[in-house]
């Protein structure tokens, strides 16, 4: 796959990976053997028919293609950029050589060749196959939040001839995908392009709406709406419970994901949103969330003339990072540091206020517990610090309880999870409906769309 | 989102305050004493939490007082009747107890004023008895006094410079107050120094006190931590859990120097783009 070199990437929020040539996607389809029993698909949380695709791909049937995945999957473009295909269809390919949580490079490409497809399908502005039902017809539908989850629900409806209106509380759609992800892994553009899909199905789109707060469950029951479904996102940061932890310039990662990416802070001033960057980095956490960090704090730092110094402090080792592999990949060939088994203990401050350094513990890996984890143990007396200006902490997230905590009747676990039918992806409420992350912790962008997709079906089933 | 009506309502040396009445049905019809909007003015801009002064779900309209002190309330305060923002959310926010509980004060400091209004508003409405403390630098800033003169049982006026009502500062008036009677609640908005001392002199005479925190925000909607502060020891988000917190158990250093981190970047822009 092509890629800007790191040097070029690191100066500006350019996209990193280039894309599939034809050839290059007739080449990489051509390994794929066309099993009898295709187990890749079955390591897609949307059931991709990805022994269907890549034929047509071998057969240049591009067109062909594109509807083949749009059949399960609404956002190929995005889902191919951002999917972590080495930890699901990559790894239940047969050429998958190796025993790891995610597979060896032998296994096919599949996401490049569905980013090749999508690209294509933008580039030449196919048609979204509709499949109109006028059993559907009275079905109106409320979508609340505009992350994966939601814009997939209303995707998935709006085919179906379905009216759909999303509520999404920020200036603009895609949740996640807009805050979150950096424009270098996903496009602003792609994004778009979408989303506008989706309106082009006639899909109503109302930003600065905080379903909760300004408007209640029962008042979009009450405006006419019969079916809700709700895709708000694990919304609150969690933090690590140290000291220091509150001292100017540490941040969540979500805050500083959203200032840079949702608020263009990286264009200030001509954006008014400031960000503040410093010359020792250190982001705390292991994921894909700490990897986006890391690598927007390094371009910060290049575009602001410091010396790039970056390192992720993670209570374990490369092994278990639960980032994607080609990110984790990115980071260092950008330069960033890794340092494994360190466990932070608090912050130090400056005079001002502003952190100054990280004290931490070193770490021990015991054996893998039944759930397959190495469990981290620290080692007493092995304290050590590392000088630090500015700290992100990127350690998983909570769920936000702006509605569920306004809506009496939904239940939620103990996480504040939304407690939902997992054969129906119906909520304590009747016609209600959640997926994506308020309905099952953390996960990835397809497993919300999978979620997604299984309630609209639902949904449908029910109408 | 429409600017119905603007009114600069103080413009002397060190204080420009700005009234916007805004056209919004849904948020008139929500907002609640003590909660707040955020707001973009362009595209470009950035998202800043303001108090909800008053909200008239007749009219379909909220109404925001700002002081102009950086980039965005000064954009905001260029913006005519009229003009649309890009952006305006809400209402946002815990809402203000609005009960009985007596004898309250109520101590604004600055634009601080703009945001006890509608508390002491709300409270008057519920049959306490209301005394109101209110502090600013001169005469022309002390903002919405009649309107806080109208409603309260007491009122006393206090300015840095005696121009109007008596020179000092309000939390010695607070002082012989809570020395003198009796009351059941303190309520307070101003300058971190000022909530600070409100909030000891609440603690030595054992009186619940509330104070309405400035935090600096990004969504204001939970998702970020930026909004912060410790309280009683524990973390608390000023957007979802706040703003209102009880004042003695807010750590004000940390605030006051969490709220100065983006200072240079702050004097930065202001002088780049006036």
């Amino acid at each position: 796959m092509r890629e800007l070199v790191a040097d070029k990437r690191t100066e500006g929020f350019n996209e990193v990976v280039s894309g599939y040539l034809e050839q290059e996607a007739l080449s990489e389809a051509g390994r794929c053997i066309q099993c009898k029993n295709p187990t890749c698909i079955l390591g897609c949380p949307v059931k991709i028919d990805i022994k269907k695709f890549i034929l047509q791909i071998t057969k240049k049937d591009y067109p062909g293609a594109y509807s083949t995945i749009r059949q399960t999957n609404n956002f190929p473009s995005i889902c191919g950029r951002v999917c972590p295909a080495e930890y699901q269809c990559r790894r239940s390919c047969v050429l998958n050589k190796g025993k790891l949580a995610y597979c060896s490079p032998e296994a096919v490409n599949i996401h490049f060749l569905e980013r090749f497809i999508g690209d294509y399908g933008m580039q030449n502005n196919l048609e979204v196959p509709m499949q109109p039902d006028g059993r559907f017809s009275e079905v109106k539908m409320a979508v609340v939040g505009s992350g994966p989850a939601g814009l997939c629900c209303a995707g998935e409806l709006a085919r179906k001839g379905v009216k759909v209106t999303v509520f999404e509380g920020l200036q603009s759609c895609g949740g996640v995908l807009r805050y979150g992800i950096p424009g270098f892994r996903l496009p602003r553009e792609v994004l778009d392009y979408e989303i506008n899909c989706l309106t082009k199905l006639g899909v109503k789109f109302i930003t600065n709406t905080i379903a909760g707060k300004v408007v209640l469950l029962e008042e979009l029951f009450q405006q006419g709406f019969n079916r809700i479904f709700l895709g708000l996102g694990a919304g609150v940061p969690s933090f690590l419970g140290i000291k220091g932890e509150n001292l100017c310039n540490v941040y969540s990662a979500n805050e500083f994901l959203t200032r840079v990416n949702l608020m263009s802070a990286y264009k200030f001033p001509e954006y008014h949103t400031p960000v503040n960057i410093g010359k020792h980095v250190l982001v705390i956490g292991g994921g894909n969330t700490a990897m986006d960090a890391a690598r927007c704090a390094l371009r910060l730092q290049k575009m602001s003339s410091i010396e790039p110094h970056v390192t992720v402090v993670y209570r374990r080792t490369l092994t278990e990072m639960p980032a994607r592999r080609l990110e984790i990949q990115h980071a260092q060939e950008e330069g960033i540091k890794f340092k494994f088994l360190t466990q932070p203990k608090e912050f130090d401050s400056d005079d001002q206020g502003f952190v100054r350094q990280l004290n931490c513990l070193i770490c021990e890996l015991q054996d893998a517990d039944e759930s397959g984890r190495r469990k981290p143990v620290v080692l007493q007396g092995s304290d050590f610090s590392i000088p630090c200006d500015l700290a992100i902490i990127a350690v998983g997230l909570g769920a936000n309880q702006v509605l569920t905590g306004a809506t009496p009747g939904l239940k939620t676990d103990k996480y504040k999870d939304i407690i939902i039918n997992s054969a129906t992806m119906e909520t304590s409420i009747k016609h209600v409906f959640a997926g994506g992350d308020i309905a099952g912790g953390e996960g990835t962008v397809i497993e919300a769309l999978g979620m997604a997709k299984k309630a609209a079906i639902s949904i449908l089933q029910n109408s | 989102m429409k600017i119905i009506a603007k009114e600069v309502i103080a413009d002397c040396p060190g204080a420009k305050i700005v009234k916007l009445v805004l056209a919004s049905a849904q948020i008139s019809q929500k907002a609640q004493a003590g909660q707040f909007v955020v707001v973009m003015v362009d595209e470009k801009g950035e998202r800043i939490p303001l108090t909800i002064v008053d909200a008239d779900s007749q009219a379909n309209t909220i109404t925001l007082i700002f002081q102009v002190v950086g980039l965005t309330t000064k954009l905001l305060g260029a913006l005519d009747v009229g003009d649309t923002l890009y952006a305006l959310v809400g209402p946002l926010g815990q809402a203000t107890k609005i009960k009985k509980y007596g004898e309250i004060i109520l101590v604004g400091g600055g634009v601080g004023i703009a945001e006890i209004y509608p508390v002491a508003k709300g409270l008057k409405a519920a049959g306490n008895k209301v005394t109101v403390i209110l502090g600013a630098r001169t005469k022309e800033a002390l903002i919405l006094e009649k309107e806080l003169k109208s409603l309260a049982d007491k009122i006393y006026l206090l300015t840095d410079d005696g121009s109007s009502g008596e020179q000092g500062f309000t939390t010695v008036v607070l002082e012989k107050l809570l020395k003198k009677d009796k009351h059941d609640l303190v309520y307070a908005v101003g300058p971190i120094p000022m909530m600070k001392k409100v909030s000891e002199l609440g603690l030595a005479s054992k009186i619940k006190t509330i104070v309405s925190l400035n935090a600096l925000m990004v969504d204001a909607t939970g998702m970020c931590g930026c909004c912060r502060v410790r309280v009683n020891g524990e973390v608390k988000f000023s957007c979802v859990d706040g703003p209102e917190f009880l004042a003695d158990q807010v750590d004000w250093e940390e605030l006051e120097k969490r709220n100065s981190m983006y200072r240079v970047k702050e004097k930065h822009i202001c002088k780049l783009k006036f």
